[in-house]
């Protein structure tokens, strides 16, 4: 569309044939240059704020910078990641973020993390969006409601969450156990085996309407005589979503997914607050912060970082081939 | 009979959504109203109206302070990143140039950027500068989540609208400048909108660079503030006052979400924004 604003001439009565082609060249020489003018600001703005930023975070995790002594940083090849010490006598350790037991289990912890939560949001996103894609009254005033947590802020969603599921006077507890699911309270967020599910189940909360409206979009595509034919052949329901629906509206469910999984794999605040300092909820993203600001390791934690950061880079190519953009032509 | 079995069994789900969605605000409301060891005591039903937390947490330390921080950030934040992507988004949506498609691929990839990954350098950036402890140092990083979502949606919208509306103008000769702040910008209102409270939601709930780039209490943004407010003892969080600064803050977003709600949502869909 954009070629076709800039190439062709106004009106063909307004000017001349012979001086079309010298018009037309001058006309999008000037909007070819107000074009980097107009983009010019924008680029070095991202360019300060997360190029160089981002080359400065690998560049650390190659030196020995510490939080005190940034400017100071003496480069120190592949140490914080990989190093073996020899003590002499035959023997020796490995040291380093890729021998690093917490580091793994920070890993382990964001993975699980994502893998869960985000797995039940598509399935609750999809029943939410099923609903909501029905006519019925109120409908209106169920699709506003459904957008309450996801306006809310997550340190707000972690305070209000940590309060109901605090183990003496939390609403939670009293819910489970006049329901009789459980017999005593439950300090949700401080048990090791509960305290990733509080968080997951936040999570959930938060952004299981987000992930609604993106399904309930692709939803909203489909057309209604393909339900329309399934019903006068009288298929079942059920087997019309298996086979109609859901081949039709997994472009839009695997974009939800990955953009979810995106952000869930660099999940902070909501660990940080509803379950600060512990082990069995640590993620990469709380694992490099508490190194760079608290333990005083500012290369360790680039090194966390860094490696943060190749992870999700590879999983946005993925997104940019499986959701095939079209860069070139249209713009989006 | 079926069929009435399916309804409410519809009508069941429906209820489920709702009170899933809402219940947990509510009783955040709900606990903001109680004082005392009324507090303590679980109540499904308002069963007390006290307005004490809320004087506690306006009247006692810097909490309004947070709140002013705040906003000054979010509409700094929301006002630069739409100017700059009001005319990125012309060059990228109306003329053809070459490297436009990796610019665009750039920007995508950079909206999904870790914050993370940027915070060690972004650090020692606003240390050397002198920016940290100011709100300068958060509208600075903010740029790194909402311009590039504003200038991808924008593009977006743009790019849809039809070719006529700017041929007029190129025949009078307008400059670029002129069409972009004469022709589109009228036409952008219901865009600008949208894409501005989006960044404006996500610059008020920022919470890493906040937590990071500021360290005196009076500087801090309202996240921050709620995460760090503390009683006297480490045994005594204040749930009470923590939930009146929590429903001060979230309900002028509720309100601007529900009256914008329509164009919220396809806002939403159409830039794939991270809630």
């Amino acid at each position: 569309m954009a070629n076709v604003s800039m190439g062709a001439p106004p009106t063909k009565k307004a000017i001349e044939a012979e001086e079309r082609p010298a018009m037309r060249s001058n006309l999008s020489r000037e909007r070819l240059r107000s074009a980097w003018l107009f983009l010019t600001p924008m680029i070095v703005v991202l360019a300060l704020v997360a190029g160089w930023p981002l080359i400065e975070t690998i560049y650390y995790s190659f030196t020995n910078a510490s939080l005190s002594n940034i400017e100071g940083a003496e480069w120190v090849g592949f140490r914080n990641y990989w190093e073996y010490v020899d003590y002499g006598d035959g023997e020796g350790e490995y040291f380093g973020l890729f021998f690093d037991e917490q580091w793994w289990n920070a890993v382990w912890n964001t993975v699980y993390y994502t893998a869960i939560s985000v797995s039940i949001e598509t399935v609750l996103g999809l029943a939410f969006a099923l609903v909501l894609n029905a006519e019925f009254k109120g409908r209106s005033l169920v699709r506003a409601a459904v957008l309450i947590p996801w306006a809310i802020p997550t340190i707000v969603s972690a305070k209000m969450w940590g309060w109901m599921m605090n183990d003496q006077f939390g609403i939670l507890n009293d819910m489970l156990m006049t329901v009789g699911i459980i017999s005593s309270p439950v300090a949700w967020t401080a048990d090791p085996d509960t305290a990733m599910w509080a968080v997951i189940m936040v999570d959930v909360w938060k952004t299981t309407p987000f992930m609604a409206l993106l399904i309930l979009a692709g939803l909203q595509m489909v057309p209604g005589d393909v339900y329309e034919a399934a019903r006068i052949d009288g298929i079942n329901p059920v087997k019309v979503f298996w086979k109609v629906t859901l081949p039709l509206i997994r472009p839009a469910i695997l974009v939800a997914v990955i953009f979810r999984a995106l952000d869930a794999l660099r999940i902070f605040d909501l660990i940080y607050v509803l379950t600060p300092n512990n082990t069995d909820t640590k993620t990469m993203s709380v694992f490099a912060q508490e190194n760079l600001f608290q333990f005083d390791k500012f290369a360790y934690g680039s090194a966390a970082s860094t490696f943060l950061f190749l992870v999700i880079a590879m999983i946005t190519l993925l997104y940019i081939k499986v959701a095939k953009l079209d860069l070139g032509g249209g713009g989006r | 009979m079926q069929a009435i079995a399916k309804r409410t069994g519809f009508y069941a789900l429906v209820v489920f959504i709702v009170v899933f969605s809402v219940f947990p605000f509510y009783y955040a409301i709900l606990t903001s109203f109680e004082s005392g060891t009324a507090l303590f005591d679980v109540n499904y039903l308002p069963t007390e109206f006290s307005l004490a937390n809320y004087r506690d947490v306006l009247t006692n330390g810097v909490f309004p302070l947070n709140i002013l921080n705040s906003v000054i950030v979010a509409v700094t934040v929301v006002v630069i990143s739409l100017f700059l992507a009001v005319t990125a988004a012309y060059a990228l949506s109306r003329i053809s140039f070459r490297g436009r498609g990796l610019l665009l691929l750039t920007i995508l990839a950079v909206s999904m950027f870790p914050q993370i990954a940027v915070l060690a350098g972004l650090f020692e950036m606003i240390r050397s500068v002198g920016l940290y402890n100011s709100l300068f140092s958060l509208i600075f990083a903010y740029m790194i989540f909402t311009l590039p979502f504003t200038v991808w949606v924008l593009t977006t919208f743009m790019r849809d609208l039809p070719v006529e509306i700017e041929e007029a103008a190129i025949v009078d000769g307008a400059s670029p400048f002129v069409i972009v702040t004469k022709v589109f910008l009228p036409l952008m209102w219901p865009a600008m909108v949208t894409t501005g409270l989006l960044a404006f939601i996500a610059a008020w709930n920022e919470f890493l660079f906040a937590l990071t780039f500021v360290s005196n209490n009076d500087t801090r943004t309202v996240p921050v503030a709620i995460a760090l407010l503390s009683g006297a003892s480490e045994q005594e969080i204040p749930w009470g006052t923590i939930m009146a600064a929590s429903v001060i803050v979230t309900v002028p977003l509720i309100v601007l979400v529900l009256i914008f709600q329509r164009k919220i949502v396809s806002g939403l869909t159409a830039g794939g924004v991270k809630g």
